[in-house]
C-alpha cells in the first residue's frame, strides 16, 4: 500500500468531517497568549468565522477526523464500516502541526477533532485526548478546542477531554430512539444520554469550586449535539421535542440540525430523497423561538406536526393566533413584543429603550427593525393601526415571502 | 467659517479638542467645516490639545480663556471613537451635530430611532463589523529574516480599523513576530512593542506560503457540494475581501462543479446493506430481557433497569438508576424516584434531598454504606418548564411496573427492615396508601418476613417553610431513622 501524503490525508479526513454541522468557536472563557509561550486566544463571546465555504457554512475551526476507519455501521454516515470510501489516519503530531500552522496564519480559531471508532471506544478517546493534551501542555496552545466524545468511553477519559477542551459534543444523531436502533445499530441511546449526563455533572462540579482555587474549568463552552433531519420519518415536532428535552436535561448550548445530505456510496437503508434545506432552516428558527423568545415547543408544533416551509414559525404562530394582535409597540411588555413576527430580540431591546423617551411612530420602527412590511399587520404605533388588516382572510398571502428564501 | 483640519483620518483626539472648542464658542454645526490634512505638520498648532486641530476663519483660533465646561454621556465618547474609523466623509460633521444636539437633548443617544442617531449607530456597527472581519480575514505568510521567523499579512480593511484591531492580534500572537500591512497604516509587533508605520503597497508583502496549499485543500474538502448556498457565503464573506484570501480563488470552480458532484452521488446506486445489518437485529433484541426471568444479582438489575421498557418513563430520562449498597444489608431504604441530579449521575440520593438524607443519617448514627438505598421508581419522571426539569410524581401504573425491580432487589438483599421514604414508597411496598404521620414509629409486618417502617421523604424536609417547623420535622425524621436502625439490629 502506498503511503498517503499529508495533503491527501487532510483531504480525506476533512471531507469525512464535513457532515458535522457545528463549527462554532463561541462561548468559552476569555484568555490570551500574553505571558505564555505559545499562541492563541478566545474572546469568550461570539467566536470568529475565518472563512465561508460556498455551502454558506462558517469555517471557524480545523474540523477533521483523526481517522475515518470505523467499526460502526451507521447508515447515514459516509465513514461506516461497510462504505467504500477511501480511508486515512493522522498521527497525533500531524494534527498538532496542522493546527498550529493554520492557527499562526490566522486561518482558524482552533481545532474540532472527531474520529471514527477504531479498536474500541477507549482507545479512540485516548488518541483524541492525546492531541488536545499535546496542544495544551507541550505547545501552550490557548486557542479553541472542540472534542467529540465517544459515548462508550470511560468516564475518566471523558473528564480529561473536558479539561483540555472548550467544548465537547456527543451526537444524538436521530430524533427517535427507534430510528437510532435501526440506522445506527452499534449506537445506544441510553449510552449517549448517560454520557451527556456525565458531562453535565462534571461541568457543574467544576463550576462549584471556589474561584480562588483556580480549578480548571470543565469544557467552559459547554456541550452541543447534532441531529440528522430527514433520514428517518420523524416529524419536525418530534425533532423539536427531542431538542427541548436535551436542552432541559443536559443544559446543552446548542442543538445542531443537519439536513440529511446525499453522501457518496450511500446505503439502501436510507430514503433516496433528501429533505429541502429550508426544513433545516425552519428548525433552527423554531429552536431559536424556544431558547430566546419564550415559546414552548408545543406552541410551535405538535409532536406529529411538521413546520410550515413557506413561512417562518413565528409568523405561522401569529397567523393562528390573530386574537393576540395587534400589539401596541408603545405599551406592550417584552414577552408580547417578542411574539410579533419580524421583531427580533435586538429590535425589541431597542424599542423598549427608545420608548422611555418618546412615543414610537411607524417610521421609528422602520429604523429599529428590518421588515416593516411584515410587521405592519401585527402592531399598533402612535400613528398607525392595522384596522381590519390583522383579521383579513388573505393576510397570509400578503405577508408570505413571494418565493422561498433558500433552496 | 471655521475650518478644522485634523491630523489624520482617525484623529479622535484632534476632533475631540476641536469639537469641544467649537461648541464652547457656540459655533453651530452648519458653520463648521471638517477636513483631514495630508500635510499635517504645516498647520500643526503646538497649543491645541491632544492633536493638531486648528480652527480658522471667523471664530477665534485659540480657545476662549475659560470655555464653560460641559459633559457628555460616556456612551457618546465610545460611539465617536467607533464612528471616526468609518470611511464616510461626513463622520466628523455628523458627530459634531450630535454633540451640538446633546446640549438641549441630553437623552438623545437613547432615541435610537432618531435619524442622526440611527446613522451614527449604523456607522459604528459597520466599523465593528469591519474590525470583526479583519480579525477573521487577515492571512499571515511566514517569512524568515535575520531575527528568525516572522509572519506578514497584506490586508485591506473596509474601514480604518487597523490600529484599533491590532491589540487583538497582539494578545493572540504575543509570542510571534508579525506585521499587518494595509493601505492606511501598518502595524508591527516585535514581541515587546506594537509600532505603527505609514500605509504600504501589496508588493511589500510576501507572495506565498507553503502551508497555503494545505489550507486550500482543507477549504475545498470541507465544502459540501450537496448544499450550495452562494448568497449565504457572500453575505458573510463579501467579495471585496476575496482578493486577499488565498482560498477564495477556488470558489468559482467549487460552485461550478457542485451540481454535477451532487447528481453523481444521487445517481450512483446505493451499495448493498452489509452483513452488519444482521447485527442490528441482534442489538434490537437487547430490549427483551425483562420478559424473561427475574434478575438474580444486583449487577443484572443495574444493567436491566437501564434498558427497562416496562413503562414509558425511560424515554425522557437519561438512565435507569438502580439501588446502591451491599448485597446483604439489614436496612433497605426505598425512596420515590431519581431526581434531576440522580438522573444525570446514575446514583440514588445524590441531589439536594440526598444531601438532606445524608445529614439525617449522620445525625441518627446510621452508616449509609451499611444500608441499601433504592427507589420505588427507577427512572426520573419530570416535566419541562422552560429549560428546567421539574419533578413529577409517578402514577400508580408506573409504580406498579417498576415494583418488579424493587421486589427483585428485596429478594437479593433480604433486609430485616424496609424503610419507606414518603407516599410513593409506601404505595410500592405496601400496595396501598397510608397516612405517614400516623404510621410512623411502628414496625409493620411485610409478607416476606421483613418489617416495614414508614417515614417522610427527605425532600419533604426541604419544603417545610419556617425554620422551627423544619427543625422539628428533621428531628422527627432522625428519630424514625434511629427507630428503624434499632429494629434492624
Amino acid at each position: 500500500m502506498v503511503a498517503l501524503t499529508l495533503k491527501r490525508k487532510l483531504a480525506i479526513l476533512s471531507d469525512a468531517a464535513k457532515y458535522d454541522a457545528s463549527c462554532a468557536s463561541s462561548g468559552s472563557r476569555k484568555r490570551d497568549s500574553m505571558g505564555g509561550k505559545g499562541v492563541g486566544s478566545t474572546d469568550g463571546g461570539m467566536g470568529i468565522c475565518h472563512a465561508y465555504a460556498p455551502d454558506g457554512r462558517c469555517i471557524s475551526l480545523l474540523k477533521i477526523l483523526l481517522t475515518n476507519f470505523c467499526v460502526y455501521d451507521c447508515a447515514y454516515c459516509v465513514n461506516r464500516v461497510s462504505s467504500n470510501t477511501p480511508r486515512a489516519r493522522f498521527s497525533v503530531d500531524e494534527v498538532v502541526d496542522l493546527t498550529l500552522g493554520f492557527y499562526k496564519r490566522n486561518y482558524i480559531e482552533g481545532l474540532f477533532l472527531s474520529s471514527g471508532i477504531i479498536r474500541n471506544a477507549d482507545y479512540t478517546m485516548e488518541e483524541i485526548v492525546r492531541v488536545a493534551r499535546t496542544l495544551r501542555e507541550v505547545h501552550d496552545f490557548r486557542g479553541y478546542i472542540h472534542l467529540k466524545v465517544i459515548p462508550e468511553a470511560s468516564p475518566a477519559l471523558v473528564n480529561e477531554a473536558g479539561l483540555y477542551a472548550d467544548r465537547v459534543s456527543i451526537n444524538i444523531e436521530l430524533p427517535k430512539d427507534e430510528s437510532l436502533a435501526s440506522l445506527a445499530p452499534e449506537k445506544d441511546v441510553v449510552g449517549i444520554k448517560k454520557a451527556m449526563g456525565a458531562v453535565r455533572v462534571s461541568e457543574s462540579a467544576s463550576k462549584e469550586k471556589g474561584r480562588r482555587t483556580r480549578a480548571p474549568r470543565f469544557a467552559p463552552a459547554g456541550q452541543s449535539t447534532q441531529m440528522i433531519v430527514g433520514a428517518d420519518a420523524a416529524a419536525d415536532g418530534a425533532i423539536l421535542k427531542r431538542a427541548e428535552g436535551l436542552y432541559g436535561a443536559y443544559g446543552l448550548r446548542r442543538v445542531y440540525y443537519s439536513a440529511f445530505s446525499p453522501i457518496p456510496d450511500a446505503t439502501s437503508r436510507l430514503p433516496l430523497q433528501r429533505p429541502p434545506l429550508i426544513r433545516e432552516h425552519r428548525l433552527y428558527q423554531a429552536d431559536w423561538l424556544m431558547r430566546f423568545y419564550g415559546f414552548s415547543r408545543s406552541e410551535i408544533a405538535g409532536e406529529d406536526e411538521d413546520l410550515d416551509l413557506a413561512i417562518d414559525p413565528k409568523l405561522a404562530w401569529a397567523l393562528k393566533h390573530r386574537g393576540d394582535f395587534p400589539v401596541d409597540v408603545n405599551t406592550a411588555d417584552r414577552q408580547r413584543l417578542l411574539r410579533v413576527p419580524g421583531l427580533g430580540v435586538k429590535a425589541v431591546g431597542r424599542i423598549l429603550e427608545v420608548r422611555r423617551y418618546k412615543r414610537l411612530e411607524l417610521a421609528d420602527i422602520g429604523r429599529l427593525s428590518r421588515s416593516l412590511a411584515k410587521l405592519k399587520p401585527f402592531l399598533v404605533a402612535a400613528d398607525w393601526s392595522p384596522g381590519a388588516l390583522t383579521d383579513r382572510a388573505d393576510l397570509r398571502a400578503r405577508v408570505e415571502p413571494k418565493q422561498l428564501e433558500l433552496f | 467659517m471655521p475650518v478644522v483640519r485634523l491630523a489624520h483620518e482617525t484623529d479622535f483626539d484632534g476632533w475631540r479638542a476641536a469639537a469641544r472648542d467649537l461648541r464652547a464658542q457656540g459655533v453651530p454645526p452648519s458653520q463648521a467645516i471638517w477636513t483631514v490634512d495630508g500635510a499635517a505638520d504645516l498647520f500643526a498648532s503646538p497649543t491645541s490639545a491632544g492633536g493638531v486641530a486648528v480652527c480658522e476663519g471667523s471664530a477665534s483660533a485659540t480657545p476662549a480663556a475659560a470655555p464653560p465646561a460641559f459633559t457628555v454621556p460616556k456612551p457618546f465618547v465610545d460611539l465617536a471613537r467607533q464612528v471616526i474609523q468609518h470611511r464616510s466623509d461626513e463622520r466628523f460633521d455628523l458627530l459634531y451635530r450630535l454633540l451640538w444636539r446633546l446640549k438641549d437633548e441630553p437623552d438623545l443617544l437613547h432615541i435610537l430611532s432618531d435619524p442622526e442617531v440611527a446613522r451614527a449607530n449604523g456607522y459604528a456597527r459597520e466599523v465593528s463589523r469591519a474590525a470583526h472581519k479583519m480579525k477573521a480575514f487577515v492571512r499571515f505568510r511566514l517569512v524568515h529574516d535575520e531575527e528568525g521567523e516572522a509572519y506578514v499579512a497584506w490586508f485591506e480593511p473596509a474601514h480604518r480599523v487597523t490600529e484599533s484591531t491590532a491589540p487583538f492580534f497582539v494578545k493572540r500572537f504575543a509570542n510571534m513576530r508579525f506585521s499587518i500591512l494595509t493601505p492606511d497604516v501598518c502595524v508591527h509587533w516585535d514581541l515587546k512593542q506594537l509600532a505603527a508605520t505609514p500605509g504600504a503597497d501589496p508588493a511589500d508583502a510576501p507572495r506565498e506560503d507553503a502551508l497555503e496549499d494545505y489550507w486550500k485543500t482543507y477549504y475545498a474538502s470541507i465544502f459540501n457540494p450537496a448544499r450550495l448556498k452562494v448568497a449565504a457565503m457572500q453575505k458573510e464573506m463579501p467579495k471585496r475581501y476575496w482578493r486577499n484570501l488565498p482560498e477564495a480563488a477556488l470558489i468559482p470552480e467549487l460552485i461550478a462543479q457542485a451540481e454535477s458532484r451532487t447528481s453523481d452521488m444521487v445517481r450512483s446506486a446505493p451499495t448493498e446493506p452489509s452483513r452488519r445489518v444482521v447485527k442490528a437485529a441482534v442489538r434490537a433484541s437487547r430490549d427483551a430481557p425483562y420478559d424473561g426471568q427475574a434478575p438474580v444479582t444486583l449487577d443484572e438489575i443495574a444493567a436491566g433497569v437501564d434498558h427497562c421498557r416496562r413503562c414509558d418513563l425511560w424515554k425522557d430520562a437519561t438512565q435507569g438508576v438502580p439501588g446502591e449498597g451491599p448485597g446483604r444489608a439489614r436496612l433497605l431504604f426505598v425512596g420515590e424516584q431519581p431526581g434531576d441530579q440522580e438522573d444525570l449521575a446514575g446514583h440514588p440520593f445524590v441531589g439536594p434531598a440526598g444531601q438532606m438524607f445524608d445529614r439525617a443519617l449522620a445525625a441518627a448514627g446510621v452508616p449509609r454504606t451499611e444500608t441499601y438505598v433504592t427507589n420505588a421508581v427507577k427512572h426520573f419522571k419530570h416535566e419541562l418548564t422552560g429549560k428546567r426539569r421539574l419533578h413529577k410524581t409517578p402514577n400508580p401504573g408506573e409504580v406498579t411496573a417498576c415494583r418488579w425491580w424493587l421486589d427483585a432487589e428485596r429478594r437479593i438483599v433480604r433486609p430485616r427492615v424496609v424503610v419507606c421514604l414518603g407516599a410513593t414508597a409506601v404505595l410500592s411496598v405496601f400496595g396501598k396508601a397510608m397516612p405517614i404521620g400516623k404510621a410512623r414509629q411502628q414496625a409493620l409486618q411485610l409478607p416476606d418476613q421483613a418489617q416495614g417502617v414508614v417515614t417522610y421523604h427527605p425532600s419533604f424536609l426541604l419544603r417545610v417553610p419556617d425554620a422551627k417547623a423544619k427543625q422539628e420535622a428533621f428531628d422527627a425524621f432522625v428519630e424514625d431513622l434511629k427507630f428503624a436502625w434499632a429494629l434492624a439490629a
